[in-house]
């Protein structure tokens, strides 16, 4: 019996696809996220209690991610009752049963204990998205989706080859070859050791193609920029932070069979990559979707030197993705209402957002802030305490470049993002139909004030969530 | 058997050779093809026996890749009437070079490597590492999307391969594994390849070049 969180969306994923009123699909999808949210309360606050499987079972990181994507899907859901109100000449069966497809799929990834298990889950990301990023049918769209599919293909598929040489160091190993993650790490210092090494560096590509590290990054920009805006958030907050679970769980292993050094040296030098050329290629960057795209690998970036800094910054690590995947929630949300209204999304076409659109303007604004990572929201307390274990670790040269580009990319977002706030609206834009309304609105300004809440105050029982994965994580460490 | 084993192998690495030294597309279905019933019969050869997932795996890579995959790629061949692969990313000489290359360097990391045992691993190692690299090469050297899912496909059999290793240990991974990726490989292909061609009229990935910096 599968578990709740992933059964549910997928069963509502069927009899959403075969319901026949165009109008009652987003309902059904809005309500099905609820009830799934409502669940994953139920679970994380201990009133259910959880079967627990050998290969299914939710340990302390597993709940971390599933709050998040769980609420992040919940604001997802609500926000396409209101924008495919706008898109009425679109057909939406697919892209509600895929929305709820892929809820089911980053629970499963939530779930998987198995080295096996955690690929097929990435890997049904990968296919119940692909049809999200190709909604709009058109020839960009299309091509958007091919990138999308090959690149990720190949990297799940280098990702397998990955697993199956861990696999392969387990055999060597002589171990109960069980490839359960905790098996894995308790029998860590027995497996082969160049086999783990070569195993971690095709499962960091593999993986890192989702995260979309550089550069395997490619795919980004077309898919975040083509897709819906609600795409984008789905892509940049739920299913990056999916890769990056799986990505830690790894390195744990990784380093707790001694190869941590090793380790360690890759994530932070590729991570340094990625926010580097990200933060080159945002600079002059006139489409706003792509411009958050690049934001992405930035903090995908930021994520991978944080995971690279070894025990201590586990906690940090896992406090930015949860701000990352609410602050990129926030932006995609809102962008997508603007090129709604504006109908179009490069800073030729949008000027004077704020005063076309004052409530998704000023929340986009605001997002921006969030995401460079300013006070008081939650990414800035996030980038500190990196920075600060980047320092506590004596790595002086890698924060001093983390903190130049880091203002790089401050400077590129905010020139692009402000020549699209300010000024006067085009006329077309004025005369255009769009308006907020509450469906559009509310579910960015929730997750915006999350983000803004994790500044000022991390709640209790956040903060007992994220330490209680942090330490599960640094196990071995 | 060690003596099937091994020709085998070499007639798999000669496929690879083949599809990264022709233009005609139709030829490398054809090499892509047979290289998925040359997988077949080695997964049976290598174990000497028959069991629930070698008979699976067996099956699953002769009947998909031998002939379900290359129908539904000569239908789409015939239907966007393109022959070659004319102008690739990188020639068909220097592919070929690098496709050999890269076997001799898989055979000499193959060497280098712990093996768990002595009588498959000493030659499905290097020959999986080879192919994995040939399916890249084809990957990133040529231009029509057909072509590139010629060489996922490639690529998939460099891990099928390599699978064969573990199928006694970890029959569940192995056959998940390898099962996913070929029902992803069919979905690329059969999807993309019908939607490329009503927006496009062409399967030449360079058509799809709207998106840049």
């Amino acid at each position: 019996m599968p578990p709740i969180p992933v059964a549910l969306p997928l069963l509502m994923a069927v009899v959403v696809f075969y319901t026949p009123s165009k109008r009652w699909r987003p309902r059904l999808l809005a309500a099905t996220a609820a009830v799934h949210f409502g669940v994953t309360v139920a679970i994380l606050g201990g009133v259910t209690v959880e079967p627990a499987g050998a290969w299914l079972r939710l340990d302390a990181p597993g709940r971390l991610l599933l709050g998040v994507i769980s609420l992040l899907i919940l604001a997802c859901a609500v926000y396409s009752v209101g924008y495919l109100r706008y898109r009425v000449e679109r057909a939406n069966r697919r892209f509600c049963a895929c929305m709820l497809a892929a809820l089911a799929t980053m629970s499963l990834v939530a779930y998987a204990q198995h080295l096996g298990l955690l690929w097929v889950g990435i890997e049904a990301t990968t296919l119940a998205t692909a049809p999200l990023i190709y909604f709009n049918r058109t020839a960009r769209s299309i091509e958007a989706t091919w990138k999308y599919l090959i690149i990720s293909s190949v990297g799940i598929a280098l990702a397998l080859l990955g697993s199956f040489f861990v696999a392969y160091a387990a055999l060597l190993g002589g171990g109960e070859a069980s490839l359960l993650f905790s098996g894995l790490l308790s029998g860590a210092g027995a497996l082969s050791k160049p086999w783990l090494r070569a195993g971690f560096t095709l499962l960091l590509v593999g993986y890192g193609t989702k995260l979309g590290l550089v550069p395997m990054h490619t795919w980004k920009p077309d898919a975040y920029g083509e897709a819906p805006g609600v795409v984008g958030s789905l892509l940049a907050g739920g299913l990056t932070s999916c890769a990056y679970l799986a990505l830690l769980r790894l390195t744990q292993i990784t380093a707790a069979a001694g190869e941590g050094v090793y380790a360690n040296r890759l994530l932070i030098a590729i991570g340094l990559v990625s926010m580097g050329v990200s933060g080159a290629l945002m600079l002059g960057q006139r489409d706003l979707k792509r411009m958050l795209a690049y934001s992405s690998v930035e903090h995908m970036g930021i994520l991978a030197v944080a995971g690279g800094l070894g025990a201590g910054a586990t906690f940090a690590a896992l406090l930015h993705l949860v701000n990352n995947a609410f602050g990129k929630g926030v932006m995609f949300l809102s962008v997508g209402n603007i090129h709604r209204a504006f109908g179009g999304k490069t800073t030729d076409e949008v000027h004077g957002a704020l005063r076309r659109l004052p409530l998704s303007g000023t929340l986009f604004l605001l997002g921006l802030f969030a995401v460079t990572g300013s006070p008081p929201f939650g990414l800035f307390v996030s980038e500190l305490l990196i920075v600060k274990a980047t320092f506590a670790s004596g790595r002086w040269a890698v924060a001093g470049l983390f903190l130049a580009f880091l203002l790089l990319a401050f400077a590129g977002m905010g020139a692009t993002s402000l020549s699209a706030l300010q000024g006067r609206p085009p006329l077309s834009a004025r005369r255009s139909t769009y308006r907020d309304s509450f469906t559009t609105f509310a579910p960015a300004l929730c997750l915006l004030g999350l983000v803004l809440l994790f500044g000022l105050h991390l709640p209790e029982t956040v903060r007992a969530l994220i330490t209680d994965a942090a330490t599960a994580l640094e196990v071995g460490r | 058997m060690i003596s099937l084993l091994s020709s085998l192998v070499a007639a798999l690495l000669l496929v690879n050779l083949v599809a990264l030294g022709t233009s005609r597309i139709s030829t490398v279905v054809r090499a892509v093809a047979s290289q998925g019933v040359l997988l077949g019969l080695l997964a049976v050869a290598a174990q000497g026996r028959l069991n629930g997932t070698v008979v699976a795996l067996a099956l699953a890579s002769i009947v998909l890749k031998g002939w379900l995959i290359p129908v539904i790629l000569f239908r789409a061949l015939r239907q966007v009437a393109i022959k070659r692969e004319v102008e690739p990313a990188l020639g068909l000489l220097p592919s070929l070079l690098l496709g050999a290359f890269a076997t001799v360097l898989a055979v000499a990391a193959g060497n280098r490597l712990p093996l768990a045992e002595t009588r498959l691993a000493p030659l499905l190692i290097p020959a999986s590492l080879a192919t994995v690299a040939c399916g890249f090469i084809l990957i990133t050297a040529r231009r029509k999307a057909i072509s590139q899912v010629l060489g996922y496909l490639v690529l998939e059999n460099g891990i099928f391969i390599f699978g064969l290793l573990l199928v006694d240990a970890m029959p569940f991974l192995v056959e998940v594994g390898v099962l996913l990726d070929l029902f992803v490989g069919i979905f690329v292909l059969s999807i993309i390849i019908h939607h490329i061609n009503r927006e496009f009229s062409s399967l030449d990935t360079r058509r799809l070049s709207l998106l840049k910096e």
